[in-house]
Order: structure tokens, then C-alpha cells, then sequence
């Protein structure tokens, strides 16, 4: 057992967190529009968020390789400034996961925020609040719920990633050899032991954080309006 | 102290328009009466800034809210308002107090105009404050939202039905408190409602919209008096008699109020002998006798009356509108045919029968 590499892991967990940092900045203004947007092109966007949900890993790691690559839209700009390439990097591992894992935080704090609706900032608005401090003071909060659902599928979602990883990504240890990709590998050489230690660890960390969220969310009931 | 509240606005959405001229004090208590769809709240909403019309003027007192021809739009937060929303709208995730210091804090301590201490006593919150709005009823938090929208310190206080989401007891709970802010602060406020008995008490001025327009807009005594507006009111129209409460009768239930025409009597009064008392008296419930009644009747108020102006609509078929002259004016509805056998003309003398129980005044549902 003692053989085991567990480096896997910390990338996983380190990946998982930068995404997650990165979606929920990403995903509170553009749910907060999708929420209250009465314009045609909100449920277009809409439709482009959902597509990783039911596209193949495949498909978006396809088209990401594409993009990252040292020719791509994205690659090519990123490699000229920074002189490294995306593909086969953890930076582009992390812009992988963000698109990947996007639907997760996005529908969630969608949901929320239509939950509460506008009102409580027109309250707060009335009561001399400016529209940041209305939304940090009264929209944060009562979104609380949302915000952890988002946050907890973001972040288990992006742990369990792999055909978008093993397209965008590859296997190098240490810089995008996540554990999904680890777990395959492990498989592949039938080291059976490994791969066991491995897959349940992550089945049961993410059973028991998912557990805990829904016991939270049974505790705390959404804030009524 | 002429202040004034000048309003024009000019705006459509979804098939709905909203051009309002409006120039009245902005002191007391303004009353945007009418139906739902008239666009009372929509004109509340644009003088917080909450809805924004392309052309629109909005001045208070000195200070320009907004002017789009200059192109001036305070945003809300930059108006020294306070709106009551018709739902209390807390915020659940604070308790009581947060709720009340929420505008406090954000208020500069120059700015402040009213003491914390009043405002909890006015409104009696202190045994509340450090509850969750969710454990309190809704009689309750909508106090808690009339002193968290007061301790903002507003110069012009937006209340959008504050009672509509109560049943009749909560109401009577709320109710005196709104009348002690008409008493005891000078806060000008602009009170929309769809219910006149609510609002008679605590109105100054009256402004009547009907489908996106004002269609009047004056004192209130004056303006429930005129026959013209008299169709907009229905079964509601009636005049308005500003009284005195001379005397209790508590072995009848009565109380004796007096006024400009003489003295009535109506259903007994919480109050001491000299408050003022506003009285409703419905129109429908003014009968007119020729001669004063010389046998037993079991009317309590008679009153000596001129007929003004008589006014008849084709909607209404059987029965016409008098304006009568008893000290002040009184409006009496009758049917056809009894005009027609009184033979009543302009100038005659008459006697106007009231029933003491036809007198309503807010929330006493007769």
C-alpha cells in the first residue's frame, strides 16, 4: 500500500479549488442576469452554460484541445505572453474544468436568486444601501443556500472529471495527473489495489460532502421572502 | 412651509401607460386612490427610482430627484426616502434590530432626524428586537418595516398599501400607528391604497387615478364633495366632514360629534371629547325629507340642508346624486322616482336624514 502515489490527490483537491474559486466569481453576475434578463439572448446563453451537462466529455475536450493549443484562439495569444503552452497544463486543465463544471454553479445560484427575486435589493436600495453593498449585505446571505450547493457541485463535479482532462490535460504526474486519470491508469496495469484505495477514498469523500450539504439544506430552510 | 412634490411622468410598458401631472404639498399625507391597474404603484415606484420613465420630472421640496431633460436620475439610494412595501419584506436572515439599523448605520449622523428610542416607542418594537422577522406575526413585521423605512431618516416617506396583506385585526393593530406618524412626525407621506375607509382618517390630500391618469386631486373634504367625482367613487362616494368629538354617550353606544352643519351622532369613539374625527358619510345613506319630521323617527341625525346640485348619470338609471348645503357640503343619493314626487329644485329647503350607523370611518366596516 505504501507505494501508493498520492500526489494525484493533492492536484485533484488543489484543481478542484482553483475552479471552484474561479466558477463561483465567474458564475454570481452571469446567473444574477440569466435570473432577471428578459432579453432574447439570455436563454441562448442559457443553452451554451447547460451544453457541458449532456455534451460527451469528448466533444468539449475536443474542441478545448483545439482552442488551447499552441494554434488555437486561446493557446496561441497565452503562449506568446507567457512563453508556456495550455495544453498539458494545469492552467489549462483549470479553464477546462471551468467551462466543464460551469452548469453546476451557474443553475444553482440561477435558481436561488430567483428564489428571492428582486426585491430585497429594491428594499435595500430604499433603505440608502448602493447596489454592491445591497447585494454583498442582502443578496450574499440569502443566497447562502445556493451558494453552497454551487460551490459543493462545483467543486465534487470537477474531482470527478475525466474525459475532458485526459482530451485537454493528458497523464503527466504532478501537473495534470488528477485521480479519475490516476484511478484509469492504475486499472490499465491491473494494479487492482491501487485503484481501490483510490476510488474509494474519492467515492467516499464525495458521498460524505454531498451528505452534508443536503443535511444542511433540510436544516436551514431557503430564507423565505 | 410650502414645500411641494411636483411629478410628471411619462411611461409605458406592456401595453400600460402612466402620464402623470402632479403638483401637490409635500406635507400630510398623500392618498393615491384607485382601482388596482391605475397605476399607483407604478407612480410610487418612480419616485423612488425603482422604475425610470424616459421623459420624467421628479422634485422635492428644493431637490431635483430627477429631470431628464438635464438629464439628472438620482438613483434610489441617493434619495432620502423610505418605502413600505404592501408585503413586509424583511430581511430574514437579520434579526429585528438588524433590520432597523440597516438604513440607521447607512444613514450619516448628520442626516439623522429621528431618534432610535422614538421611532422603537412610536411603533412599540422594543420586546421585538432581537427576534427573527420569520417568528413574528404579520402585524408585526410590518411595523418593524415602517420604522426600519423610518430610521433612514426619508424626507418623503412611500407607503404602497402597508395594510393590504393584513386581515381586518391586524389592521386596527397597524392603523394607529400610521396616524401617530401623520401626528407626530413631520414626515410628508405618499400613501397609495384602493380603500377609502383605510385611508380617510389619515388623508390630507387626495389624488384619484383611474387607468394611468390623475383624474383629481385636492384636499380630500373638498374633493369627496363634488358630484364629478362622485361616479369614480361608486358606492364609496359620500362627503367627508371634518368634526368634533363633543360628547360620549356610552349607555347607547354613541358618541356626538360636531362640525361646521351641527352635530351628529356616530358609533362611539376611542377617543377624548375634542379630537378631531373625520366622518365619512355615504352618500347612499343620506335620505332628504321635505319638511323636518315632526312624529317620532328612528333617524338620530337631521340636519338642516339646501339643495345644491342635482346630477343624474345615464349608467345609473334609477337613482341621482344631490349635493346638499348643511354648513358644509353633503352629498345624498335618491332614487328617480323620489325626486321626482319631492319635486326637489336648486335652492329649496329641506332636511337631510342620516342614519348614525351609515357613518364609517376607517376600519369600522358597517
Amino acid at each position: 500500500m505504501s507505494d501508493i502515489d498520492f500526489t494525484p490527490v493533492w492536484l485533484t483537491l488543489q484543481l478542484a479549488t482553483v475552479t471552484t474559486v474561479i466558477l463561483l466569481l465567474l458564475s454570481t453576475p452571469l446567473a444574477w442576469w440569466l435570473a432577471h434578463s428578459r432579453s432574447r439572448w439570455a436563454a441562448i446563453v442559457e443553452a451554451v452554460v447547460a451544453l457541458p451537462l449532456v455534451l460527451p466529455p469528448t466533444v468539449l475536450g475536443f474542441y478545448l484541445l483545439i482552442a488551447l493549443g499552441a494554434n488555437g484562439f486561446v493557446g496561441g495569444p497565452w503562449s506568446e505572453l507567457t512563453g508556456s503552452s495550455l495544453v498539458f497544463s494545469f492552467s489549462g486543465l483549470v479553464i477546462a474544468s471551468v467551462l466543464y463544471s460551469l452548469p453546476f454553479v451557474v443553475q444553482p445560484l440561477q435558481n436561488a436568486f430567483m428564489a428571492i427575486g428582486r426585491k430585497p435589493l429594491e428594499v435595500a436600495c430604499c433603505l440608502r444601501a448602493s447596489t454592491t453593498d445591497a447585494f454583498v449585505s442582502v443578496m450574499l446571505p440569502l443566497a447562502k443556500r445556493g451558494y453552497i450547493t454551487a460551490a459543493v457541485l462545483g467543486f465534487t463535479h470537477t474531482m470527478g472529471e475525466f474525459g475532458v482532462v485526459l482530451m485537454v490535460g493528458g497523464s503527466i504526474p504532478g501537473e495534470t495527473q488528477v485521480l479519475s486519470i490516476a484511478i484509469y491508469e492504475h486499472v490499465e496495469v491491473l494494479d487492482y489495489s491501487a485503484a481501490h484505495v483510490l476510488s474509494a477514498g474519492l467515492l467516499g469523500f464525495t458521498f460524505i460532502v454531498l451528505m452534508m450539504v443536503y443535511i444542511f439544506n433540510r436544516r436551514f430552510p431557503v430564507h423565505e421572502r | 412651509m410650502n414645500a411641494r412634490l411636483q411629478v410628471r411622468l411619462d411611461i409605458h410598458y406592456d401595453g400600460f401607460e402612466l402620464k402623470v401631472d402632479l403638483d401637490v404639498p409635500a406635507r400630510g399625507v398623500t392618498t393615491l386612490f384607485g382601482p388596482s391597474g391605475s397605476g399607483k404603484s407604478t407612480l410610487l415606484r418612480c419616485l423612488a427610482g425603482l422604475e425610470r420613465s424616459r421623459t420624467g420630472f421628479i422634485k422635492l421640496a428644493d431637490s431635483v430627484w430627477q429631470d431628464e431633460s438635464a438629464g439628472v436620475f438620482l438613483p434610489t439610494q441617493q434619495r432620502p426616502l423610505g418605502y413600505v412595501f404592501q408585503e413586509p419584506h424583511l430581511f430574514n436572515h437579520l434579526t429585528v434590530r438588524g433590520n432597523l439599523e440597516f438604513g440607521f448605520k447607512r444613514t450619516p449622523v448628520g442626516e439623522r432626524r429621528l431618534d432610535w428610542n422614538q421611532v422603537i416607542g412610536l411603533l412599540a418594537l422594543s420586546h421585538l428586537l432581537d427576534r427573527k422577522p420569520q417568528h413574528l406575526s404579520l402585524g408585526e413585521q410590518q411595523r418593524v418595516a415602517i420604522g426600519r423605512a423610518l430610521l433612514a431618516s426619508p424626507k418623503l416617506l412611500l407607503m404602497d398599501e402597508p395594510l393590504a396583506s393584513l386581515d381586518i385585526a391586524r389592521k386596527r393593530e397597524v392603523l394607529p400607528f400610521i396616524r401617530k406618524l401623520h401626528d407626530e412626525l413631520s414626515i410628508p407621506v405618499v400613501y397609495v391604497s384602493h380603500s377609502l375607509q383605510e385611508v380617510l382618517q389619515i388623508t390630507d390630500t387626495l389624488v384619484l387615478m383611474r387607468d394611468g391618469k390623475v383624474i383629481a386631486n385636492g384636499p380630500i373634504t373638498e374633493l369627496c364633495s363634488t358630484l364629478e367625482l362622485s361616479q369614480y367613487l361608486g358606492d364609496m362616494s359620500g362627503s367627508v366632514l371634518t368634526t368634533t368629538v363633543a360628547a360620549h354617550e356610552p349607555e347607547f353606544g354613541l358618541s356626538r360629534v360636531t362640525f361646521n352643519g351641527g352635530q351628529l351622532y356616530v358609533p362611539i369613539q376611542d377617543c377624548d371629547v375634542g379630537h378631531a374625527l373625520r366622518v365619512h358619510v355615504l352618500a347612499r345613506n343620506v335620505g332628504i325629507a321635505l319638511e323636518k319630521p315632526q312624529v317620532a323617527t328612528s333617524i338620530l341625525n337631521i340636519l338642516e340642508a339646501k339643495v345644491m346640485e342635482i346630477a343624474g348619470s345615464d349608467a345609473d338609471k334609477h337613482s341621482v346624486q344631490i349635493k346638499l348645503d348643511v354648513g358644509v357640503p353633503l352629498l345624498a343619493n335618491i332614487s328617480r322616482k323620489s325626486l321626482h314626487s319631492l319635486m326637489l329644485e336648486p335652492g329649496q329647503k329641506v332636511y337631510a336624514l342620516i342614519k348614525a350607523v351609515s357613518l364609517t370611518q376607517a376600519l369600522v366596516e358597517i
